[in-house]
């Protein structure tokens, strides 16, 4: 699909390499805790990157090959750690916040394809669906996200579940009308006439049909709930500690700008690099499955 | 005539929702200040009453649009009345708002059309990139780079409306500070709006350049220019009559942001203090208010999708 793509290839790289980092990261933080994001040494506080731990630090202190790969903060805790660390919460809210738009996004979306005319009393399930859809687009989706995570106590699973409720609106729209032309089709039709009950066919026929844009609509979500994280972060919003997120290094670090500047542009940068990777390889998808789009390159 | 009764309706379903999420979450105004030791539980419980807190939701809700019709709502925090205080920061916002949409799609349409008509050249490789760059990078993140670099290099102020200490100068004097003050917020606020709806231009372009008619039209021998601008520009405008209503949210929640970092004393700055003070009236009618404004805006592309395009007549 994207052998003549050389800048989505080597972006869908730095996404296989950033999965490795989070897991690696996940790995020798939290499970066996090889390199301690937490550790605060008070006597290394605003290293640069790559400057050797000073020689006064306890053994159990010391960081891994007795240097900072990223210099350290305000604390003295080690940017590489905790960037290492971010790396994992920082993906996972943007998959799981993701999944859970897809999942709103496809149930609702494949319910009024498929379902669109039953009749609930007065209106029909697509018109109920499609109406509140509408509803949803209204808010101001950044201030509505800013209100209920500011209004519920503080956790990062909030802040998945808040970012998903408030995404999946493209997604039903998206599913909603390819399945009003799937259901249409021969083959639907067949397996209808065969007696297929109707969740097989949902399911094995018609889902299978319709991922493709969604898939398109998973990548750039991804990109998008990174950015929303680290905007909430800014605002004071965001993941609290211990958790460590690429948003809430880059929102502490602003404060260092002038003293620490790594402390603010090794974070940016990172998330410039993954967001960047993630929306070029969604486009590029999208390029590859629109055939009109295609012919003419 | 019915789709405004409908979207009647949808403003009733918002309200409705909005007022849910506020009240269902937990966290109380009575609870920001827990450590006050003046606090004493009967003025708590004073407070709750005052404020309806402890009638069940849907009185609540009775007595939020009760007080928002008849413009009697107070503020949680200091018994302002909330429609003035959503008024005087509006005006705020306004110029802001103006300047952000006005550069929003005054540019977008130039750049996307050029790299539209110039597919793969350098142009369109190098808009592409930026575009690309503009969408993905943390806005706030951006905008501190470029306030550092504005302020050591151009000394263009970043801070606030007007300049203090210059209420004795002349008007004019005063008028372009206020203009001056403008341009890096709306600036910074307009890139995103540009990169995204740039790309839109660029892609919905493509599709109609290689229309039958537009063919026809420089096969006729017409100038580059009129098929362009008269033949394919006119049917690529279509579905941005439609966009022009569904990117009033998003200049509203962005605000929250752009006016935290420029110290822009409106709209979004309002909403983020309600939301840290708990000040339930504010932040809900601000939601209100700003789903009302997007209703708004679907309504006018309605509308204007019917003079644009004749094969629809409104219903």
């Amino acid at each position: 699909m994207f052998k003549t793509d050389r800048v989505a290839v080597a972006s869908l790289a730095v996404l296989l390499l950033l999965v490795v980092v989070a897991v690696a990261g996940k790995a020798l933080t939290e499970w066996t805790a090889v390199i301690d994001p937490a550790t605060v040494r008070l006597a290394d506080k605003f290293l640069p990157p790559l400057s050797a731990a000073s020689a006064s630090l306890p053994p159990s202190d010391a960081p891994v090959g007795g240097a900072y790969l990223l210099g350290t903060d305000e604390l003295g805790r080690d940017v590489f750690a905790r960037m290492l660390q971010g790396s994992s919460v920082s993906l996972s809210i943007g998959f799981v916040a993701v999944g859970i738009a897809t999942f709103i996004g496809i149930l609702l979306g494949g319910l009024s394809g498929f379902y669109g005319n039953v009749r609930l009393g007065f209106i029909t399930v697509d018109t109920l669906i499609m109406r509140f859809t509408d509803v949803m687009l209204c808010f101001p989706a950044f201030f509505l996200i800013l209100t209920a995570v500011a209004l519920l106590p503080p956790s990062i699973y909030n802040i998945m579940i808040i970012i998903g409720a408030t995404s999946w609106m493209g997604t039903a729209r998206f599913v909603r009308a390819e399945f009003l032309s799937l259901r249409e089709q021969d083959f639907v039709m067949a397996a209808k006439a065969l007696g297929v009950p109707d969740l097989r066919i949902i399911f094995r026929h018609m889902i299978p049909n319709a991922l493709a844009p969604v898939l398109v609509t998973v990548t750039i979500g991804v990109a998008d709930a990174i950015l929303t994280e680290s905007a909430l972060s800014f605002l004071g919003f965001g993941a609290q500690p211990p958790y460590a997120t690429w948003g809430n290094i880059l929102s502490d670090g602003k404060g260092f700008i002038f003293d620490a500047p790594w402390l603010f542009f090794i974070p940016g940068a990172a998330i410039f690099i993954v967001v960047l990777s993630f929306n070029l390889v969604g486009e590029s998808m999208r390029e590859a499955i629109n055939p009109r789009l295609r012919s003419r390159r | 005539m019915r789709s405004l009764l409908q979207r009647l309706l949808l403003l009733v379903i918002i309200s409705v929702i909005a007022h849910g999420v506020v009240h269902l979450a937990p966290g109380e105004p009575s609870e920001v200040d827990p450590s006050n030791p003046r606090m004493k539980p009967e003025d708590i419980a004073k407070i709750r009453a005052a404020f309806h807190l402890d009638d069940p939701w849907y009185q609540q809700y009775g007595y939020w649009m009760r007080d928002l019709m008849t413009g009697e709502l107070k503020s949680f925090k200091d018994s302002q009345p909330v429609l003035g205080k959503i008024y005087e920061r509006f005006l705020n916002s306004l110029p802001l708002f103006a300047c952000t949409v006005l550069i929003v799609w005054t540019l977008s349409f130039p750049i996307g059309i050029h790299a539209a008509i110039r597919r793969g050249a350098v142009f369109d490789r190098a808009t592409t990139i930026v575009a690309y760059a503009l969408i993905s990078i943390p806005g706030f993140f951006l905008s501190y780079l470029v306030i550092l670099w504005v302020v050591q290099a151009l000394g263009v102020p970043v801070i606030g409306m007007r300049t203090f200490g210059i209420e004795d100068a002349h008007p004019l004097f005063q008028g372009m500070d206020r203009i001056w003050h403008l341009v890096i917020p709306s600036l910074m606020s307009a890139l995103g709006g540009v990169a995204v709806l740039s790309r839109y231009v660029r892609s919905q372009m493509t599709e109609v350049i290689h229309q039958d008619y537009v063919r026809t039209a420089s096969a006729k021998g017409l100038d580059p220019d009129t098929v362009i601008y008269r033949h394919a520009l006119r049917n690529a405008l279509l579905p941005f009559v439609t966009m022009f209503g569904l990117l009033l949210p998003a200049l509203v929640g962005g605000s929250v942001i752009f006016e935290q970092i420029f110290a822009w004393p409106g709209l979004g700055r309002l909403a983020y203090d309600a939301i840290m003070s708990r000040d339930f009236p504010v932040i809900l009618t601000i939601n209100f208010f700003a789903a009302a404004l997007t209703l708004a805006g679907t309504f006018l592309s309605d509308v204007l999708y019917a003079v644009v395009d004749p094969r629809i007549r409104l219903k």
